[in-house]
């Protein structure tokens, strides 16, 4: 194997294949990255078992042939490099690494080791990759954390058609974010319940494509996985995660469109304020709110220790509420509603309060993406 | 005042069971790898200890009688006791079943040495009288700690008052094991010290200590050794958890029966949270191994809870990585770091439409009876045969048990044997609802 790439591509594809590498490989050649050059290119795989990542390059290639090298190592090498073309070779067990005047001299692993990737599933569809970014990283924000719970980890994806629902539950909130794509067939319908980290991992790391297209496995072809692949400047990068099994809870279910009280909070302030109040909340105490005619009150904290409390505008219409909330869950929702005025609905001050992204007081809530949180109950 | 009931479970045997009286009596797990809760002082001479394992004391003390405990019995008779206490001062710490402090300065009488000896000499009479034959020895001091370590020096049976002032001098011989909290590893460290007693702690540099203890461990001993103890007795303790535990008539193995009593310890826990208007974030499971010994798991919640369904879900849990193939004797489930306010679960009321449709669908009842399978004798537990009247279980096996038939109030009495499933042989009732609050 021998070969020459400018530095810029071969590290960024090398850092991108590299990010999925274990970092406490069940067996050591988990650790290696599969360098693979043929008369298409050349190819850089890493795989866990769970989650596979492959990227293909254009290369010069003077010689076919592939090797196994410590992932970690050829990525910080390649991201030392000087600005010059790098010829990489293959020269018994060793694999040479040379920029201008530096001279790496790599160890290989037993490529024949290598367990074989899986295969990239038929494609579902394509959604723009910075709306699939910023609509990831909304649904995640009420995924669950707790590995003792695997299932709630997860995000669904609902394929009905043009659009796709992303959504998450930790149990005590919820998220639903409707994304518009193009996919293959008109009447498609499928769904998946992908792991909550590598979904936003990948929809990260796939924004400097402009397009990605989603491959949800079936019976008959990559069953269980979920596949995700984009155009770079570079070439193509390509993923695959084994998704979660089981039932997922009925979220769509819980969002109801009545409501008695309605507010309009300025997002940016809401969230400062909550920040400054949950200072006295120990350990996510509630943070209560209150919402009157043009005035929402917030307080946290308790007679025996520290209080706080803040008053803001808002545009309130219904009865008014008091009603509270673990501080961190309101947060998590707040940060990633990306539109400068919040919409929040209330029934009761024990039923969930519905959250939702306006471009200005007044408007109809953007009903894109949905953030509900189950409020706190005060006992006694 | 410190009181400390003598060989508590091994007398509580002695007086139900008046052929023990005078004999090696031991108390624990009385099959394979169990210990030693209680040993009679007639065991004690042979040198069984408490939490030796039941195999070693079996060796040391073939013939004394192994019994595996009625609980019942001891929480019954440490209420009597504690009841006896209490109208002394209104101040009574219960530290165990057997085990209590009392403030004496909160009481009606004067706190001079004459005084106070005279008043535990009369309650040591009376709980003899009351319980009906146990002993108690009592320490009385300025402090928690000198009245603990002053209950000690005339065990059994005994009674010590340590004046005020003599603290350092009681002290200063004993073993610095005498201090509460040094245990076997503070006592290594204390070793290579060269710091074998409390007198030579007393003459130790703070520094010294906190330098192979830490701070906090090294400070308070530094002030015990001196019997500078400021602690107060704390009769009411501020409730820090909510649990109910359950001893079983007969040690259970499946899963599913378990499980089941483990749903309905959630429900009675959530219920009590609920009525107290509290919530907790902390699950707790207690179990009991066939042998006594004695494990918690917990687990921590995102968020506190009263709800019964998500306390059973975690308590389930925590019960399915246990291996319970062996038997469990109790099970307990508790809820701790308690707060006044609930995180609610979205799916709570989605959950709650499934359970009642599936409740609606079937139509047997939720709960089935179980059924324990053949009925197993334990050493020592009570029974009542029709014609015999009541007796206690001295020994089963081979499909056959053996009953002695007397009580606390009759002498020694006769043995007979039977077949184990014989229908005129019941076990007695228990005598007080086995429910704990801590």
């Amino acid at each position: 194997m021998k070969f020459r790439i400018e530095r810029d591509t071969l590290a960024d594809a090398v850092a991108w294949t590299a990010r999925s590498l274990p970092t406490r490989p069940s067996v050591p050649v988990l650790a290696g990255l599969l360098v693979e050059a043929d008369a298409d290119g050349l190819t850089l795989s890493g795989f866990d078992y769970e989650t596979s990542a492959r990227a293909t390059l254009q290369a010069e290639i003077a010689d076919e042939g592939r090797a196994l090298v410590s992932g970690r190592l050829l990525a910080d090498i390649c991201k030392s490099l000087p600005s010059k073309p790098v010829d990489v070779t293959l020269d018994g067990t060793k694999v040479s690494v040379v920029c201008g005047g530096a001279r790496f001299s790599l160890q290989t692993m037993p490529v024949e080791e290598y367990p074989q990737l899986p295969g990239m599933p038929g494609a579902s569809g394509t959604v723009s990759s910075g709306v699939f970014a910023t609509s990831v990283s909304q649904a995640v924000a009420a995924a669950g954390r707790d590995d003792m719970l695997p299932l709630l980890t997860g995000v669904r994806l609902e394929i009905d058609g043009s659009t796709i629902s992303l959504m998450a539950t930790d149990r005590f909130r919820a998220s639903l974010r409707d994304v518009e794509w193009y996919p293959e067939a008109g009447d498609a319908s499928a769904h998946a319940l992908v792991p909550a980290r590598v979904l936003s991992e990948t929809a990260k790391s796939f924004s400097s494509s402009s397009d990605v297209t989603i491959a949800i496995g079936t019976p008959e072809h990559g069953d269980g996985i979920i596949g995700f692949e984009g155009q770079v400047a570079g070439g193509t990068r390509r993923t695959t995660t084994r998704l979660l099994e089981g039932e997922f809870p009925r979220v769509r279910q819980l969002f109801q469109a009545e409501s008695q009280t309605t507010a309009y909070v300025q997002t940016q302030e809401l969230i400062d304020s909550v920040r400054r109040v949950s200072l006295v909340a120990e350990r996510n105490t509630p943070v209560r709110l209150s919402f009157s005619s043009g005035v929402l009150l917030l307080e946290a904290g308790s007679g025996d220790e520290a209080q706080a409390s803040e008053t803001i505008d808002a545009t309130v219409e219904g009865d008014d509420i008091s009603i509270g909330f673990n501080p961190q869950y309101l947060l998590e929702g707040l940060t990633v509603m990306g539109e400068p005025v919040v919409h929040l609905a209330f029934t009761q001050h024990t039923r969930p309060a519905a959250l939702a992204g306006v471009g200005e007081i007044g408007a109809d809530p953007d009903l894109a993406f949905r953030y509900l949180i189950m409020p706190v109950r005060l006992q006694g | 005042m410190h009181l400390d009931l003598d060989a508590f479970f091994a007398a509580v045997e002695q007086r139900d069971k008046p052929s023990l009286r005078g004999r090696p009596v031991v108390v624990g797990g009385t099959t394979g790898r169990g210990v030693v809760a209680t040993a009679s002082y007639e065991a004690r001479v042979f040198g069984v200890r408490s939490a030796m394992r039941t195999v070693e004391a079996r060796a040391r003390c073939p013939h004394a009688a192994f019994l595996s405990g009625r609980f019942d019995a001891y929480r019954e008779s440490s209420r009597v006791v504690m009841a006896r206490l209490r109208e002394v001062s209104p101040l009574v710490e219960p530290l165990s079943l057997d085990e209590a402090f009392v403030d004496l300065a909160a009481g009606t009488t004067a706190v001079d040495v004459a005084t106070v000896r005279a008043l535990a000499e009369e309650v040591r009479a009376d709980i003899t009288r009351l319980t009906g034959g146990l002993v108690a020895s009592v320490g009385i001091a300025s402090s928690k700690l000198m009245a603990k370590i002053a209950s000690e020096i005339d065990k059994p049976d005994g009674l010590h008052v340590v004046e005020p002032g003599t603290e350092v001098d009681v002290l200063a011989p004993m073993s610095v094991t005498a201090i509460p909290g040094v245990g076997p590893a503070t006592t290594e460290r204390l070793r290579r010290l060269g710091l074998r007693t409390v007198g030579d702690l007393q003459q130790a540099d703070v520094t010294e200590l906190t330098s192979v203890l830490g701070t906090a461990h090294g400070t308070s001993l530094h002030a015990l050794a001196r019997g500078v103890d400021h602690r107060a007795v704390v009769s009411e303790r501020e409730a820090k958890s909510v649990s109910v535990e359950d001893t079983f008539e007969t040690d259970l193995t499946d899963p599913a029966v378990l499980a089941g009593i483990v749903d309905r310890m959630a429900a009675r826990v959530g219920d009590r949270l609920t009525r107290a208007g509290l919530s907790g974030r902390t699950v707790t499971l207690k179990i009991r191994h066939h042998d006594f010994q004695t494990h918690t798991r917990s687990s921590t919640l995102a968020g506190p809870t009263d709800d019964r369904r998500v306390l059973a879900r975690t308590a389930r849990r925590m019960l399915a990585e246990i291996d319970v193939s062996g038997g469990l004797r109790l099970v307990g489930v508790g809820v701790s770091g308690l707060a006044d306010w609930v995180q609610d679960d979205l799916f709570a009321e989605l959950d709650d439409a499934e359970e009642a449709a599936a409740a609606a669908l079937a139509d047997e009842p939720a709960v089935v009876e179980e059924d324990h399978g053949p009925r197993r004798w334990s050493p020592g537990a009570d029974v009542l045969h029709a014609d015999h009247g009541p007796g206690w279980v001295w020994g089963s096996g081979l499909g056959r048990v053996t009953v002695r038939f007397e009580t606390r109030d009759t002498g020694p009495g006769p043995v007979r044997t039977f077949s184990v499933d014989d229908p005129d042989l019941q076990p007695r009732p228990v005598l007080s609802p086995a429910e704990t609050e801590p």
